[in-house]
Parts: C-alpha cells; sequence; structure tokens
C-alpha cells in the first residue's frame, strides 16, 4: 500500500480547504447577508461536494495520523500490522465520513 | 573543534566536540522543535474532534442569528479556537515539509516558507478575529 502520499495529498487539501472554515467564522462575524452567502455556498452541488471532500480529508488524514502516532511508538511495523493500519485508516475514514454526513442530514436536511 | 576555530582566534578554543554542537539541533537549527509540535498539534486536534463535529453539526440549517448565538457562547468559542490554533500551526509545520521536499531551488524555497508562514498566520488570525468578535456581540 503506498498510502502515505495520500495522507500528505489530504493535508494539502485540507490546508487550502481552512479557507472555507475562515470564510464560514468571518461571515458569521460579519451579519446574515455575508452568512447567507456561506450558505449558498454549501448548499449547492457543488458546495456541498467540497464541504464532503473535506470531511473525507479530515477523517482520512485524522486516522492516518494516528497509524503514524503508532508508528512513532515504535508499534505495528510488521506486514501485517501495517497493511491493517492502512486498511483500517482507508475504510475508517470512509466510514466516519458517511456516518457524520448522516447525522448532518438528519438534523439539518444537509448543508 | 575545527581548524579555523583552533588558529587564529583570540579566544580560547572550543572544549565542545563537533558531534556536541549539532546534537539535538540537526541542518534546521532547532531540531526536533517542529517534529514534536506537528505530534502535540496532531493529538490536540484528535482529542478536539469529537466536541467541534458536535459543534459544527449542531450549526447545520440555523440561520446567521442561531449560528452567531452558539458560536458566540464561551464553551464553543474556547473549543473553536484551541481548534484553530492546533490546526493552524500542525498545516503549518507540514506545508514547510512538503515545501522542503519537493522546492530545490534555495530562493523558490525561501519565497514558498514565507508565503506558507503568511498565510498561515492571516487565515490564523482572521478566523481568531472572528471567533472574538462573535463572543464579544458587536
Amino acid at each position: 500500500m503506498a498510502l502515505s502520499i495520500v495522507h500528505r495529498a489530504t493535508g494539502i487539501a485540507l490546508y487550502v480547504g481552512t479557507l472555507l472554515l475562515a470564510w464560514w467564522l468571518i461571515a458569521a462575524a460579519s451579519g446574515p447577508s455575508a452568512y447567507a452567502s456561506v450558505q449558498a455556498f454549501t448548499g449547492s452541488f457543488f458546495g456541498k461536494l467540497i464541504v464532503f471532500g473535506y470531511t473525507w480529508a479530515l477523517m482520512h488524514h485524522m486516522l492516518s495520523g494516528i497509524r503514524h502516532f503508532v508508528w512513532d511508538l515504535g508499534y505495528g511495523f510488521k506486514a501485517n500490522e501495517r497493511e491493517a493500519l492502512t486498511w483500517a485508516a482507508l475504510i475508517g475514514g470512509i466510514v466516519l465520513t458517511v456516518l457524520i454526513w448522516i447525522i448532518a442530514y438528519a438534523i439539518g436536511g444537509g448543508r | 573543534m575545527t581548524y579555523s576555530e583552533s588558529h587564529g582566534s583570540p579566544k580560547p578554543p572550543s572544549m565542545r566536540t563537533p558531534l556536541g554542537r549539532v546534537r539535538n539541533l540537526g541542518a534546521a537549527h532547532s531540531g526536533t522543535t517542529d517534529f514534536w509540535r506537528q505530534r502535540i498539534t496532531g493529538v490536540a486536534m484528535t482529542l478536539l474532534i469529537v466536541p467541534v463535529l458536535v459543534v459544527i453539526l449542531t450549526l447545520v440549517g440555523r440561520n446567521h442569528a442561531g449560528a452567531a448565538q452558539i458560536l458566540g457562547s464561551l464553551p464553543i468559542a474556547i473549543i473553536l479556537l484551541l481548534f484553530i490554533i492546533a490546526s493552524i500551526w500542525h498545516m503549518k509545520i507540514g506545508m514547510q515539509v512538503v515545501i522542503e521536499d519537493y522546492v530545490h531551488s534555495e530562493k523558490l524555497k525561501l519565497a514558498s516558507i514565507m508565503a506558507n508562514n503568511f498565510f498561515c498566520v492571516a487565515v490564523a488570525l482572521a478566523s481568531i478575529y472572528a471567533l472574538l468578535k462573535l463572543s464579544s456581540g458587536v
């Protein structure tokens, strides 16, 4: 498995995605019209796609990062353990992303 | 002790060995500081992710007035501030590692690292300022 490059790619995506988080907070601090334009974006198909991608990048990067913590501590270096950790990060990231979006839809009918 | 230090210098030669001078510092002259901070901020975000997700999911579908009220509450603002500080610190270090890995022209590398710092400080300051403004209720 060559998943370390995915860790790096999701990291770069999250770096750019921080702009979305900053825009959202600035809009909330600015007023109703600015906030409405953020909601118009996050409510659009393209916006939802971006936020969904951002959610997955965050979840995958977190789990993949935990995998790196395990290695930093000196565990999980056997071939089968490496494979297991990598698959856990890959599948776990997708599962958590879908779970978060199910909850989001249950609460507010999606963003 | 190097040749240049032992000759022509009025000071007595250093007793430190070359290994002693570089140990724990390395080429970056700051040693493992960034490596360690990358781990600290990573653990911090992992601990904060559940409360942060709860906050964001609570805000789904709310209008400006509702969102501003929730974001302005003290515990929520503190959770988000901690997460923002950890994440932007983390991504600043991470992007610097990426730049150092791929950008080999010295001038372009320095410019990229500088741009990375500017971007991260600007995003951090804007986000923090927005949250403080929401907290003050102005």
